[in-house]
């Protein structure tokens, strides 16, 4: 299936969940200052790895940068 | 001045300098401004995760013993303002929020109209809503209405430098606000976050006029001596501004040298 990850469309196996797409990018599943929203909801950290993740989902993962 | 604690949401910060982490050249200067700043509350924004990045800007500010303040920079509605809240409270695990909602990429002035909106909705899920607001004093009551912890005016645009444009109406804001305000945008350099201060602004929140002045790290200095300065200033009390001078010297008892130096008359 095929899900947009910050605006990048990538290739999931069905059954993914919102911790598999993190580990996909390599973060840890501790990473400090990481959200994400799935579809227009937070999903809490603690959620990460039950939540599944459906064909054409847009997933934004986002982390703390300098600003403001 | 030891016991003049700043207080937002019943939260005690003895320092008046809030700072912002926008425009540092890189994380080790961050962290000596941060330092140098005495802050106590650093805002930080959300933006999508960069794999390459290398260290965490919460690590820099772990380390110096700031708090962090997550920030909406880039929301153009209040739609977008309350999912990077929601995203911002997940991240950094606290509810406070720098409210920025902007209607105009040019001069980077907040919308109004979607700002209300938006604090209304983060104050009713219980965020502690800092809003980032024009120096309207109306609009500033409207946003301490719906339950704002703080009202942050603009002296004038973000990043321009420019000080403060209307004095006056900070100092309606200030004299009207129940809530602390705290100058945010515009400042230049030291002597604008003093005239915040003196205008009785209860604190005052600096990003570009330290990490992009040519020494950031002494203008961090700078500016923190500024802001205790005009905090000092304030309590002290100016005196009147007077169209004519007002010698600070008595006349009575000046000897009469002009009689001695020409005895005989002109």
């Amino acid at each position: 299936m095929i899900v947009t990850v910050n605006g990048q469309a990538r290739e999931l196996e069905s059954g993914a969940t919102v911790a598999s797409v993190l580990a996909l990018l390599e973060v840890a599943p501790d990473a400090r200052g990481v959200a994400v929203a799935l579809d227009g909801e937070v999903v809490t950290r603690s959620r990460w790895s039950q939540t599944p993740i459906m064909d054409g989902a847009l997933v934004e993962i986002v982390s703390a940068i300098q600003g403001g | 001045m030891d016991s003049d604690v700043l207080v937002i949401a019943g939260r005690e910060l003895r320092s008046r300098l809030i700072l912002g982490s926008g425009g540092f050249a890189n994380h080790e200067i961050l962290a000596r401004a941060c330092r140098e700043s005495e802050a106590e509350l650093c805002t930080v924004a959300l933006r999508r995760l960069d794999p390459d990045a290398r260290g965490s800007i919460l690590d820099v500010l772990t380390e110096c013993g700031l708090r962090v303040l997550p920030n909406t920079a880039g929301c153009f509605t209040a739609r977008d303002a309350v999912m990077t809240a929601h995203l911002a409270r997940e991240a950094f695990a606290t509810d406070w929020i720098k409210l920025e909602v902007i209607g105009d990429d040019r001069t980077l002035l907040p919308d109004a109209v979607e700002l209300v909106t938006a604090a209304e909705e983060l104050v009713d899920e219980g965020f502690t809503v800092l809003p980032y607001t024009t120096d309207d004093p109306v609009l500033a009551r409207r946003l301490e209405d719906v339950g704002c912890a703080a009202v942050m005016p603009l002296g004038s645009p973000i990043g321009s430098g420019m000080g403060i444009r209307n004095p006056y109406n900070i100092a309606l804001i200030v004299e009207q606000a129940k809530v602390p305000v705290v100058l945010d945008a515009g400042v230049g350099t030291a002597s604008d976050a003093a005239l915040a201060m003196e205008l009785g602004c209860d604190a005052v929140l600096c990003a570009s006029a330290i990490s992009r002045a040519h020494q950031p790290v002494a203008m961090a200095r700078a500016i923190r001596l500024a802001v205790e300065g005009g905090r000092l200033a304030h309590g002290a009390g100016r005196i009147a501004r007077r169209h004519y001078g007002r010698a600070s010297t008595p006349a009575q008892g000046r000897p009469d040298l002009e009689a001695q130096l020409s005895p005989h008359g002109p």
